[in-house]
């Protein structure tokens, strides 16, 4: 039976399309087979940070619509053969997702793949709606910070109200707490939440911690999804979350801030 | 933290806690509306119109919450009076 896991968070910005990078190769670099869904439809990105921007001939829309199979839609990634991305369309209006569309391709996905990642718009509307409907696991990535913090609350709402499993009275979405751009230098200073503090708003369990880091952005400049940077702080910090997803435990690394020599002390930078 | 951060302003120093604070309040708050059954607002505006037949208040003045007490909830009614 495939998993579909949806990463969300209300407000944009806070990583959700790295993350999705991130833990579907994550996944798939464990062996399982995976397929990641970029339901931003009108604002693709997820293909542009998975390098096959230029590889997109047919997209989630048109296999919804019947203009195309879902076998000409999928890419490949050329790095992992366990995993494929089914990229958004960049013309059609967000409507163009129905229920019984998603359902049809969601249910298309499950007889070939293990994981099905769903990376969600940011906001509330219908997008975001559509990519969380038939979650089993939800990952909600937060940055340390409050109007992210009060924006996942939101979307745990909208899990616990709109969701398929809560519209059937099925067991709840499973909802993981992924907080990232955290920086553990203006946490030990006083200048931004804890994990703790985040931990005790939410009232989800933590999955993983990625620290604020340059790995990210280079990742992203290149097209690599950040984990294939096997030395970076932040691709470790995601492998220990995909662990962790997959039931090991694993301690939280990169929490303390990295001390200075004594001339960055008493100079600062 | 360099040497020469010592002489600025302490007063950022604890702007986490006053994030943690201003979130728990407006998260409690918001997660009271999600939970509060549809007809809350409607009762409200009739609350409303109730007293506004005798004083003359505005939207703000008026305060209905609905609060769950375990087994059974209370509906808390605030009124601000014009003196």
């Amino acid at each position: 039976m495939a998993k579909i896991i949806v990463i969300t968070s209300g407000k944009g910005g806070v990583g959700k399309t790295t993350s999705s990078a991130a833990i579907s190769m994550g996944l798939a670099l464990r062996g399982h087979r995976t397929v990641v869904i970029d339901f931003d439809i009108g604002l693709r990105n997820l293909d542009i940070i998975m390098n096959c921007e230029r590889r997109v001939v047919f997209d989630f829309v048109n296999v919804i619509q019947k203009e195309a199979s879902l076998n000409q839609a999928l890419i490949k990634d050329k790095r992992c053969e366990n995993l494929y991305i089914l990229p958004a369309s960049q013309t059609r209006d967000k409507d163009a997702l129905t229920k019984e569309g998603v359902k049809t391709v969601l249910d298309d996905l499950a007889e070939q793949f293990e994981y099905i990642v769903c990376d969600s718009p940011a906001g509330i509307e219908q997008g975001a709606q559509m990519a969380l409907y038939y979650a089993d696991e939800a990952i909600v990535v937060t940055n340390p910070e409050v109007s992210s913090v009060r924006d996942s609350d939101r979307i745990l709402g909208i899990l616990h109200s709109k969701s398929h499993r809560a519209e059937t009275g099925q067991p709840p979405v499973r909802e993981h707490l992924l907080i990232t751009r955290y920086d553990p230098a203006r946490v030990e200073r006083g200048d931004m939440l804890n994990i703790s503090d985040i931990e005790e708003i939410l009232a989800i369990p933590l999955l993983g911690v990625i620290p604020e880091s340059q790995a990210v952005l280079n990742a992203s400049n290149k097209g690599i999804p950040v984990v294939l940077d096997e030395k970076s702080d932040a691709g470790q910090a995601y492998m220990d979350a995909v662990a962790r997803f997959m039931g090991e435990d694993k301690p939280h690394r990169f929490l303390e801030a990295q001390r200075k020599g004594f001339l960055q002390r008493v100079f600062g930078g | 933290m360099s040497f020469f951060d010592l002489f600025k302003s302490k007063e950022t120093d604890r702007s986490a806690s006053i994030a943690k604070e201003r979130l728990k309040v407006i998260v409690a708050h918001e997660r009271n509306q999600r939970n509060a059954p549809d007809y809350l607002p409607a009762l409200q505006r009739d609350i409303m119109d109730v007293i506004r037949k005798y004083v003359d208040i505005d939207q703000d003045q008026l305060q209905v919450d609905l609060n769950d007490d375990g087994n059974c909830s209370v509906l808390e009614v605030n009124v601000n009076l014009p003196k």
